[in-house]
């Protein structure tokens, strides 16, 4: 299946998990991704740096069809996710998302907060999905706090549980939100070090961060969003040596 | 000079209270009782006074003989009992009834889905009608008017349709908390919930209702307590609960003891409801009856 694409807007790389190309999106009157180009290959650490307000959540939820986009195309696999006569469920449901602020569910426990997908949008039965999520559990430092609400856990321990819920249907695409900005700085290293760990198994990554050693021990490159687009990217050593005026600024006072 | 001492109870692992913390605690507890003795005379001295008010009152022969005669009482009891019974069976239908259409109602305004348009129209106006309308003329309009249109599968029977008058006007109660619970449902969790594929009405039915249904259990309780008394209005329309007994009881004997009788019978009903509500409450840490929650003095 083909979908036009203006002219405007190149044909996005086939083979990239991800491949966004000549993306625009306005609140208002106010642009805030102008004609942005973006690939990520599979099992790729994409790291998007960026000043508060550069409109890295705004990318991230426009990927997770959260948002509507004025023009430009969003591809999944080749596959322009951006046309409306998509299923957003369906692209949702491979896709995961971790949020600032966590976004667990206050009423459910750990576990079912991990199931709940599985159940509902996989279909799997109850057994098979409480028995991946344990695991998945174990995998993040949890296990034995599957019974507990989200308030009873610590910032570091509800963004980790977090982080299992959207791992615990192998999503194609692994999309972080600034996740240790809402954390006190004592537990930001358990869950770099957590995320360092899911790269390591293979996962496919997309990450907005300020995190600037996560970016130079974890990344494979680096985007640095600048007025709407990627101003500038390349490798984790473009953090040393800046080519744009802009990235150097942006280092120079994060 | 201020300090906190937490007192534990139970195992206390090798801890005993210091002989300052002790000192405190016979303190507070000699104040605790100090508070009660003070509560229990205050309470005496007002109830006295009430009491001496009304028995020293010229008309107080005549009032105790008319509204408070004993036999009369006992004699109208097994009547009344039988129309209470009435009171509470409409009661809990009302009540179910109630809160299932009103979720439903809630959940249909609440969508966005385009086909559904005109249900949600529809609904709005229903809202807007019955919780604008007195229940009283509500229950006429319901008991007196769908008779004389003669439908001969409609109940013409004042129970089913003083039943009916009052599930319509208080689905539209229970629509509107349950619409306000909704609302107050934090955004973030929807985006949540949609992040992780759950259509819309899967996040509807399992991460947005729940939230909406425990957010509001407090307000949707005390309309559960005010259904059982407004249970007693379908009696204007001649269904023999509580209130029409005493009614025809008071009309043949020409005293009104019967209808504090049946004011009894609704107390006993409605007061320990509301302590157990406010009590359930209490436990959820809603503590709607405890002040400034959460600070210790
Ligand atoms: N829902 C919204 N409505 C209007 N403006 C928004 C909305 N969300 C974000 N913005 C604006 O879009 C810009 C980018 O925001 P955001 O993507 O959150 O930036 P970042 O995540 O990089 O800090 C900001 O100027 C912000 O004020
Ligand atoms: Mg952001």
């Amino acid at each position: 299946m083909t979908h036009r694409v203006s002219d405007a807007v190149e044909i996005p790389d086939p083979n990239a998990v991800l491949s966004v190309r000549g993306l625009r999106l306005r609140y208002g009157d106010r642009v805030v991704l102008d004609r942005l180009d973006l690939d990520v290959r599979e099992h790729e650490c994409v790291v998007l740096l960026g000043a508060s307000g550069s409109g890295k959540s705004t990318l991230l939820r426009a990927i997770d069809l959260l948002e509507d986009v004025e023009d430009g195309v969003i591809a999944l696999r080749g596959v322009d996710v951006t046309d409306p006569r998509v299923d957003a469920d369906a692209v949702r449901a491979r896709l995961g998302l971790v949020f600032q602020a966590f976004n667990l569910f206050g009423h459910l426990t750990v576990l079912d907060n991990l199931t709940l997908a599985p159940r509902l949008v996989h279909g799997q039965d109850r057994r098979t999905a409480e028995q991946a999520a344990l695991a998945m559990l174990e995998r993040v430092g949890l296990a034995g706090r599957e019974a507990s609400y989200p308030e009873q856990l610590s910032g570091g321990q509800q963004q980790r549980a977090a982080i299992a819920r959207a791992l615990v249907t192998s999503p194609d695409l692994l999309l972080l939100d600034e996740v240790t900005s809402a954390l006190d700085p004592a537990l930001v290293g358990e869950v770099l070090d957590l995320l360092a760990d899911v790269r390591a198994s293979g996962t496919t990554m997309l990450v907005a961060t300020h995190e600037l050693g996560f970016a130079r021990r974890v990344a494979d490159r680096v985007c640095f969003l600048h007025e709407g687009r990627v101003w500038e990217e390349g490798p984790p050593s473009i953090i040393e040596s800046p080519t744009t005026a802009e990235l150097a600024a942006f280092l120079g006072s994060p | 000079m201020r300090h906190t001492v937490r007192v534990t109870h139970g195992d206390q692992g090798g801890w005993t209270p210091s002989p300052v913390a002790r000192e405190r605690a016979a303190f507070r507890a000699g104040r605790r009782r100090r508070s009660f003795l003070l509560a229990l005379g205050s309470t005496l001295v007002l109830v006295v006074a009430a009491v001496l008010v009304v028995v020293t009152s010229p008309g107080w022969e005549r009032t105790r003989s008319s509204f408070f005669d004993l036999d009369v009482a006992t004699e109208v009891l097994p009547g009344l009992l039988e129309g209470l019974w009435l009171n509470v069976r409409v009661w809990v239908i009302t009540v179910v009834v109630a809160l299932l259409l009103g979720l439903g109602l809630a959940i249909l305004r609440t969508s966005a889905s385009p086909v559904l348009f005109p249900l949600r129209a529809l609904a709005a106006a229903y809202v807007d009608v019955f919780r604008g309308l007195p229940l009283l003329l509500v229950l006429l309009l319901v008991g007196f008017g769908l008779p004389s249109l003669r439908l001969s599968w409609l109940p013409i029977d004042a129970v089913y349709l003083g039943t009916g008058a009052i599930v319509l006007t208080y689905t539209a109660y229970t629509a509107e908390i349950f619409r306000s619970g909704i609302g107050a449902v934090h955004p973030a969790q929807l985006t949540a919930a949609r992040a992780l594929g759950l259509t819309r009405w899967q996040t509807t039915r399992r991460v947005v209702v729940p939230q909406a249904v425990r957010n509001t259990t407090p307000a949707l309780l005390n309309t559960v307590v005010s259904l059982q008394k407004d249970s007693g209005l379908i009696s204007i329309l001649g269904a023999v609960d509580a209130i029409r007994a005493a009614q025809i009881e008071v009309t043949g004997a020409y005293n009104f003891t019967p209808y504090v009788v049946a004011g009894v019978l609704f107390l006993l009903i409605s007061i320990p409801l509301t302590r157990a509500v406010d009590a359930y409450s209490e436990r959820r840490g809603w503590g709607a009856t405890r002040p400034a929650a959460g600070v210790a003095r």
